[in-house]
């Protein structure tokens, strides 16, 4: 059994990468992410963890530069928010498409304009076809614990896929709470160096990241696809492994209040313990609503979201992030696509929530609810608590 | 499997890589060219600034002393036609 302490969550992530061996680093600071790039190169500066610390001119060079780490075979990782993501977009498909495994962690941010440093999910889900398996915490202990997964995961052998573990910005990286830290050794037996698949090494040479051309660009696509939906399977094993090892269990969907309610809050990131505190509060009035707590995201677990929905009549899905000019929110979307044609689809009632770091409290929670079950959310979706002179 | 695919995507490297150094001399990248030089030996004078222009590296010396474009490489440009002091090279169409 390992020590308690009271830690910043970011703070925390930082162990978690210290005491997973990371070796090569390579980050840009960007708020609210900063804390945790900045206490690994102490780590690396003091010599407590044994690595290379690249400080980057950007973020478009900090994922270039882990990608060349990953190469080499290296156990890398590297962290970003927002407009930092943003800016490595075009490099985070190649990270997949070369299957160079490494861990970021993305401190969830709003995305400019106007400029917000506060958390909702547009950073990220900007950035949901990049072929990268992807992940939402809900609170510090699961920050910590999942970083450390991430790596047994993107190193797996059947994945070989960057891994994304979304934690929202400032909600969670910048509160201080009580962590559960492992003994060192326990992390080194549940994490094993990493055995690369394959390397730079002049004594075998590969050419990484040739032409593509259009007799093979597809099925290099379906290559890469197929890892990331092998990865399902990884993910849930070694979530399991940590529950064996440590004794906190984590699955891919998971299920709060009622378990046989009829309406469904959908919730992904810190924002779920709200909701959970808000369905606990709606089932001792009596209230038919429980919660479906989405923590992975890519590849979408499809048959456990359906498995969760059974007798589900109405979902509340809480998309923390625009769609402008789409149907629906994107998480919204995604199941209204998985649910199209299904006999017994639940109607989708889509909220988008908590933009730019609005808060959104129990009692929002509340209302959603009456107002959902009531029938009062017409349309395909609501931006909730807009100030408007339209009533 | 796709007639205009080259592999099936399970035998493709991981990532796509390439793993047999120098195989890029496999790809035969003169198959879409539209016009080939042909060179007038009597015009020549084997000054070799065709294959000092060439951006393809593909005219090389024969045994003769003359400088002759590979057709397996050669993509058809016609720098080698235009550098020609003596106009001994011409770009035509080729015969199949």
């Amino acid at each position: 059994m390992g020590k308690r302490i009271g830690i910043e969550v970011s703070l925390a992530v930082a162990d978690a990468v210290k005491m997973a061996k990371a070796e090569v680093i390579s980050a840009y600071p960007i708020t609210p992410q900063t804390h945790i790039v900045e206490e690994l190169s102490t780590f690396v500066a003091d010599g407590s963890l044994d690595a290379a610390f690249i400080p980057v001119e950007s973020e478009h060079t900090a994922m270039s530069a882990a990608i060349g780490a990953a190469a080499t075979g290296a156990r890398t990782y590297t962290a970003t928010s927002s407009q930092g993501l943003a800016l490595m977009h075009e490099i985070l498909f190649i990270a997949a498409g070369l299957r160079m495994p490494m861990v970021m962690t993305v401190a969830n941010r709003a995305l400019s304009a106007p400029i917000n440093i506060w958390n909702d999910h547009s950073d990220i889900m900007s950035e949901r076809d990049i072929n990268w398996v992807q992940i939402f915490v809900e609170n510090g202990q699961e920050a910590f614990d999942l970083t450390i997964c991430a790596f047994k995961i993107t190193e797996d052998k059947r994945v070989l896929l960057p891994i994304a573990v979304n934690l929202d910005g400032f909600i969670l990286t910048h509160v201080i709470e009580p962590i559960e830290f492992p003994e060192q050794a326990a992390v080194d037996a549940f994490l094993p160096p990493f055995a690369p698949q394959m390397t730079l090494d002049p004594a075998k040479p590969v050419t990484m990241g040739p032409v593509g051309m259009p007799e093979v660009y597809t099925e290099a696509k379906v290559q890469c696809e197929q890892a990331l939906l092998n990865s399902k399977l990884v993910v849930k094993e070694v979530l399991d492994d940590w529950a064996k090892q440590f004794g906190r269990a984590y699955d891919l969907v998971e299920k709060n209040g009622k378990a046989d309610a009829e309406v469904m809050f959908v919730t992904m990131g810190s924002m779920g313990e709200t909701t959970m505190t808000a369905v606990e509060r709606l089932n001792a009035a009596g209230k038919d609503v429980g919660q479906i707590r989405l923590r992975l995201w890519r590849p979408f677990p499809e048959q456990e979201f359906l498995a969760a929905c059974k007798g589900v009549k109405k979902l509340i899905v809480i998309d923390r992030a625009m769609c402008p000019g789409g149907v629906r929110g994107p998480v919204a979307s995604e199941l209204a696509s998985l649910f199209y044609g299904k006999p017994d689809a639940p109607e989708i009632v889509d909220i988008v929530a908590g933009l730019g770091g609005r808060d959104v409290a129990v009692s929002d929670f509340e209302e959603m609810y009456a107002k959902a079950v009531s029938g009062g959310l017409a349309g395909n979706y609501t931006i909730w608590g807009v100030k408007s002179h339209a009533a | 499997m796709s007639k205009k695919a080259l592999l099936a995507w399970e035998d493709l490297a991981l990532g796509a890589a390439v793993c047999e150094p120098g195989s890029a001399a496999k790809l035969k990248t003169g198959d879409w060219r539209s016009l080939a030089p042909k060179l007038d030996v009597e015009k020549c004078i084997k000054c070799s600034l065709c294959m000092i222009y060439c951006p393809e590296f593909c005219i090389a010396e024969d045994q003769e002393g003359f400088f002759r474009s590979d057709l397996d490489y050669c993509k058809g440009c016609g720098i080698c036609a235009n550098e020609c002091p003596k106009e001994a090279i011409t770009m035509g169409v080729e015969e199949k």
